[in-house]
């Protein structure tokens, strides 16, 4: 009951986590259902309606319900105590923002249960998502739980915007903030101006499969391709709402273990800058194969590979930190050192397909696939690995073992290079993606079986990483303020895990790595900004829940609006919207009851703080 | 920043109570920032609207369909209740709840005359014209665009409505001043969207 009611940030970090766990490890098993289908040739394990439910589910659950919640996990488990902050500026929003995700990944996980899980892709391309093609109700799935789960999205975004804006702590201008800090207002940046146009997207294709709407039925005049553009201009920055955070997280990690503050700070903040505005400029690279034309192409060709330019600047700058410093190789920083090769050749074959002649023969291969892998495994998890290693001992007070820690690392990034490694030459010797098996004797054999057996390694990586969370959750909480010892940003300068306050009293920063500045000043912690004082808190509520609950209805009734069931009465209530008006009823009552009764919070006295 | 409301301060409110507690100033900057998000959901609204326009699957045109005395009366009703909202956030820095109220109730009457209309107008296409949601790929964009914009006007009616009620049991402070003024920050921002509809989608689409 605790945690459906908490609104503390880092309560709902460690909800984050585990949600996001859970999906991982779904999707993480249709992965492997996946190599094991494409281990041999004219496989049957897997039939062809299957698979495809497997890719779409794969891509679509690792990207919005795997990688995006533990990025939310780490950032509400440290910004605000990294911009020196007792909670994030809206924490009701912060709790709305979980469940909602949560009820809206439920809901698409929901699909396998009930008559098939959507069958498009990730990218639900029409007319193959049009109900003409894609005939269960999978896609409706889709449509209204990646709706509702984006809603939390939006929200954590816009509540971290603000925060990070007005609730630094004295003496951190922007160009004091930490990187992982910088990282996340950019992120919030771009989910704020990239999820409005998949929201219109969805919107756009649920009025067609359920409504009869014709934006994508050519028929009666719609577009395919106008779906391309809405979901790439949403979609592409996308990527970047992935990455920026694990560079974010690099940054972090690298000179706390290299013992020397991040090289060429300021152009690290710019390139962050100039990559998120680049991000919404080159969607069409997507759709190179569509038709746009020459001139379209070449633009797009261009813009794209200016991203290298920025990316190549951060690269150069983790080397240059490392260069020199008194390196030490644990976990965290293993993570670390190994993004910056596996990212690094995941951005060079970005640039291959960033070349629009050349796509022609790469689009729709396998190459494709081994690329993105290689940006969002070797890039984003190798960076969330590195994070959650890193902040562990802080949210959770215990210290993860570093000889597990060595041996997740070296398998998970020995099993990623088998699988994805060799999918390069597979994508150029002309492999298909999204095709269920493949015939013999075309030099595919060796390659997908090393592939597999990568996967089944990076599988073997993950347990390893788990049994080190279970064998080490029986420790004491002894976590020291700094376990690291050269932490450098103020999450280092309060307790294991810290208190619901965060700051007994908010420091004072004198400078870039607010911490690590005192330390070399000789000083046993931060100067404190104000006096000890009564700390208000925000009040537990189960109001976020409930709201979600609400959606959550009002999303199955309208997918189910149009359907007869066995029952006559079922039937009654989804077709007259009953359903759905319900679930709305539940949503505004909840809101009413928030707007009509004010949340005073309560406060932590100084008596109490001194009590401690 | 300099202010234009040099008015004593009544009763201890301050004046801007609207940004008188930390809490007020996050709303009102949050707030901001959704509309930021807002003018990407209605851009890639007209995007679509303007991709498919022309496609009307041998059903009604723009041309055909639209009636501009009509949509004349609806954007006066919208354009006055804008200028009622900024009277009653004029009324509230003065510390004057009653007249708020009622340049609240004004406000929420116009948008109910908006909203009226607009319902007239789409009933009448769907009956007498035969232009529904399936008729055509532009029908679909239509209905969606401005539907999306009337169900902001809805939601906006209701909203500033609850507010009406709540200023009522609590009187002005700095609690509901932030509330009050970012329900009309809401409401200007349907105002500016629908005159962007009013050009794009009627106006275009009468000469177009």
């Amino acid at each position: 009951m605790d945690w459906i009611t908490t609104v503390d940030h880092k309560k709902i970090a460690i909800l984050y986590l585990w949600a996001g766990g859970l999906f991982f490890g779904i999707g993480g098993i249709e992965a492997l259902l996946i190599r094991w289908q494409l281990i041999k040739p004219m496989n049957d394990f897997l039939d062809a309606q299957t698979f495809n439910e497997l890719i779409t589910m794969h891509g679509t659950t690792m990207i919005f319900l795997g990688v995006m919640p533990v990025i939310f996990a780490l950032m509400n488990a440290v910004i605000p105590l990294q911009i020196g902050a007792r909670d994030v500026a809206f924490p009701f929003l912060n709790a709305l923002g979980f469940w909602t995700f949560l009820f809206g990944g439920l809901l698409l996980n929901l699909s396998w249960v009930m008559g098939g899980a959507p069958d498009a892709g990730w990218t639900s391309y029409t007319p193959l998502s049009t109900s003409a093609y894609s005939g269960t109700h999978g896609v409706d799935f889709y449509t209204i739980g990646l709706q509702i789960a984006g809603l939390g999205t939006l929200i954590g975004g816009i509540n971290f915007l603000a925060t990070i804006i007005t609730m630094r702590a004295p003496g951190m201008s922007y160009m004091r903030m930490p990187m992982f800090a910088w990282a996340t207002f950019i992120t919030s940046a771009i989910i704020l101006f990239a999820f409005p146009a998949i929201t219109v997207g969805l919107v756009l294709l649920t009025f067609d499969r359920i409504l009869g709407a014709n934006f994508f039925e050519p028929g009666a005049g719609g577009s395919p391709v106008l779906w391309q553009h809405i979901f790439w201009i949403f979609g592409h920055p996308e990527v970047y709402i992935l990455i920026l955070p694990a560079f974010g997280i690099i940054s972090e990690v690298i000179p706390t273990f290299a013992r020397k503050r991040l090289f060429g700070y300021s152009s690290m903040v710019f390139a962050t800058i100039l990559i998120a505005f680049l991000g919404f400029m080159v969607w069409a690279h997507h759709m190179f194969t569509t038709g746009l034309g020459p001139v379209a192409n070449a633009l797009f060709a261009v813009s794209t590979m200016l991203i290298a330019v920025p990316t190549g600047i951060k690269i150069f700058n983790w080397l240059f930190t490392m260069w020199g410093g008194s390196v030490r190789f644990t976990t965290p920083n293993l993570f670390a050192s190994g993004f910056i090769p596996t990212f690094t050749m995941g951005g060079v074959t970005g640039v291959m397909l960033a070349s629009a002649p050349a796509d022609f023969q790469f689009h729709d291969t396998y190459f494709v696939v081994a690329h993105f892998h290689y940006v969002i495994v070797g890039g984003l998890v190798m960076g969330l690995f590195a994070g959650l290693h890193y902040w562990w001992p802080k949210m959770f007070g215990r210290m993860l073992s570093e000889t597990l820690g060595k041996w997740t690392f070296w398998t998970f990034i020995t099993g990623f290079h088998l699988t994805f490694f060799v999918q390069h030459f597979l994508g150029l010797m002309g492999m298909q993606r999204r095709v269920f098996t493949y015939l013999p004797n075309q030099h595919f054999d060796t390659l997908n079986l090393v592939s597999t057996i990568g996967a089944g390694l990076m599988g073997v990586g993950t347990l390893i990483f788990l049994a080190n969370i279970v064998i080490t959750s029986r420790n004491p909480m002894d976590a020291d303020d700094d376990p690291w010892e050269d932490g450098r940003t103020l999450e280092w300068s309060i307790p294991s895990p810290p208190p619901e306050y965060n700051f007994k009293q908010t420091p004072l920063v004198r400078g870039l790595d607010a911490l690590w500045k005192e330390k070399t000043a000789g000083n046993k912690g931060m100067t404190p900004a104000e006096p000890v004082g009564s700390i208000h808190m925000p009040s537990a509520t189960p109001l976020p829940f409930i709201m979600s609950v609400g959606i959550f209805i009002a999303g199955f009734g309208f997918m189910f609006s149009r359907d007869n069931f066995s029952s006559g009465f079922v039937s009654f209530l989804f077709n007259n919207y009953i359903v759905t008006g319900l679930g709305l009823l539940i949503t505004f009552g909840a809101m009413l009851m928030r707007s009509l009764y004010d949340d005073h919070g309560w406060h932590i006295e100084p008596e109490e703080l001194e009590g401690r | 920043m300099t202010t234009t409301h040099a008015e004593p301060v009544h009763g201890g409110l301050p004046h801007e109570p609207e940004k008188a507690t930390a809490e007020g100033r996050n709303k009102v900057l949050a707030f901001w920032l959704f509309l930021g998000g807002e003018a990407v959901l209605f851009g890639t609204l007209f995007a679509t609207f303007l991709a498919l326009r022309n496609q009307t699957n041998e059903g009604p045109t723009a041309n055909e369909l639209f009636h501009l005395p009509l949509v004349a009366a609806a954007t006066f009703f919208l354009l006055v209740s804008s200028l009622t909202s900024v009277f009653a956030i004029q009324a509230m820095h003065r510390n004057r709840p009653a007249l708020l109220r009622n340049w609240l109730l004004v406000t929420v009457m116009l948008g109910l005359c908006f909203l009226g209309l607009e319902i007239y107008e789409f009933s009448e296409y769907v009956r007498h014209e035969k232009f529904g949601m399936t008729t055509s790929a532009f029908s679909s964009a239509f209905y969606t665009l401005v539907g999306f914009h009337g169900a902001h006007v809805a939601f906006g009616i209701l909203w500033i409505s609850l507010l009406i009620g709540q200023l009522a049991r609590k009187g002005l402070t700095v609690v509901t001043a932030p509330k009050i003024y970012v329900s009309a920050m809401y409401w200007h921002f349907i105002d500016v969207v629908w005159v962007f509809i009013f050009t794009v989608v009627y106006l275009l689409g009468k000469v177009g």
